[in-house]
């Protein structure tokens, strides 16, 4: 049994955690919980500021001012989540700008579905309903994590993102009363975007290597396929409602476990993506890259700026 | 030019008037001003605030988690700072 070797400090932080007291930054806590947290905000963090890239394809072609406006917002907001989550990583001891630095160079991971492109402003309706759907399904566990920055990020993210969702079911509920060509371009974002959003909850828990020790540390709240069968039932009575088919032919109600049984997920479509192999992984790093390339003066000019300041008030 | 990460700050914003600035979170910045501006725009994108604080992280001084328990242990016991500890008698309706 594990617990025969643990220390006195190990005892006293897994009594803390089995009391759902909250881990503070000054606590003590075991090496391996500090490395999981950071890699897992750090990949949170990171699947913000990409999440920008995708929805930021469309600002400029937004049909109208109000989306125009509504979308700028939602950017602001993952542009803001990033810098609450890379917040909560620092209070861990890890830095940001290596953080960052990961990230551009492709070593860090950030979530799957950003690697899907933006084809038609339809995937703007179906990135707001099903990926925020599925983001927020797992953020809302994730506000009682255990670790207090974090989940107090997650506190403020989720207040935040309650109208992504919304805005992208608007678009989705407008477009299915339009044409026949703006509801088969729903559909077909429907189509493209509906199994990668099952993918964003990760591998199913019996291949899912971190899973039992976060939800022992209680990091994570609810498992991998736990969240994702939640975010299923609650989307598919959504997609009905305004006509939308679920382009899997396996769904169906199932009384018994009340809940949708669903067909299989293609695992290794995730694998491939995850891995870098995915439709525009190289296109979000290049232009990660190209917007910390290109902010390179502002920052020095910050630098100055602050430096030339600080001299003046001295003299 | 200088590549060296900007210092953090610890950002305090008062909600409205008549409450007391409250912790929110910190960000990077090369100095307080800019600390000021950045926390306007991370923080207070839905009127969450009238004004905002900002203080050096590394100026926080705070206690060592390791001695909270003699730090704030021995309060737990004096329950007679606590109005609840007083038996009032029947019939006294404000005290």
């Amino acid at each position: 049994m594990k617990e025969i070797n643990m220390t006195a400090l190990e005892q006293l932080f897994q009594a803390k955690i089995e009391k759902d007291i909250k881990i503070e930054p000054k606590d003590w806590m075991p090496e391996a919980y500090r490395k999981t947290l950071i890699r897992q905000i750090s990949q949170h963090a990171h699947s913000e500021i990409i999440g920008m890239l995708p929805e930021g394809n469309w600002i400029t072609r937004a049909p109208n001012l109000r989306r125009k406006a509504v979308l700028l917002a939602k950017v602001q907001d993952e542009a803001g989540h990033g810098q609450y989550l890379y917040s909560a990583m620092e209070t861990l001891g890890e830095s940001r700008d290596k953080s960052m630095a990961d990230l551009i160079s492709g070593k860090a991971k950030y979530s799957s579905i950003f690697n899907y492109p933006t084809l038609s402003w339809a995937d703007i309706g179906a990135v707001g309903w099903l990926v925020d759907g599925a983001a927020i399904m797992n953020q809302v566990a994730l506000c009682r994590t255990s670790y207090g920055p974090y989940a107090r990020a997650m506190v403020r993210i989720c207040k935040e993102e309650s109208f992504h969702q919304r805005q992208g079911f608007e678009i989705m509920c407008t477009l299915m009363k339009g044409s026949k060509e703006q509801r088969e371009m729903a559909q077909d974002a429907m189509n493209r975007f509906w199994w990668p959003s099952l993918m964003m909850f990760g591998p199913s828990d019996a291949d899912s290597t971190h899973s039992q020790q976060s939800i022992d540390w209680k990091v994570k709240r609810y498992t991998n396929d736990e969240l994702r069968q939640s975010f299923i039932n609650a989307s598919v009575p959504q997609a009905e409602l305004i006509g939308l088919t679920i382009p899997d032919k396996d769904l169906k109600w199932n009384e018994a476990k009340g809940g949708y049984d669903f067909g299989p997920i293609d695992w290794e479509e995730f694998r491939q993506v995850i891995s870098g192999n995915g439709p525009c992984n190289a296109e979000r790093i290049a232009a990660r890259k190209q917007a910390d390339d290109n902010g390179q003066w502002v920052r020095e000019a910050a630098s100055a700026f602050a430096e030339k300041r600080s001299a003046k008030k001295a003299s | 030019m200088s590549t060296k990460e900007w210092p953090l700050w610890e950002v305090f914003i008062r909600s409205k008037q008549g409450l007391s600035h409250k912790h929110v979170g910190s960000l990077h910045a090369p100095d307080a001003e800019m600390a000021v501006s950045n926390a306007r725009d991370l923080y207070t994108r839905r009127s969450e605030g009238i004004s905002i604080w900002v203080v050096e992280s590394s100026q926080v001084f705070a206690n060592d988690p390791a001695d909270s328990d003699p730090l704030f242990e021995p309060s737990q016991t004096k329950i007679y700072r606590h109005p609840t500890f007083y038996e009032v008698p029947d019939g006294i309706e404000h005290m």
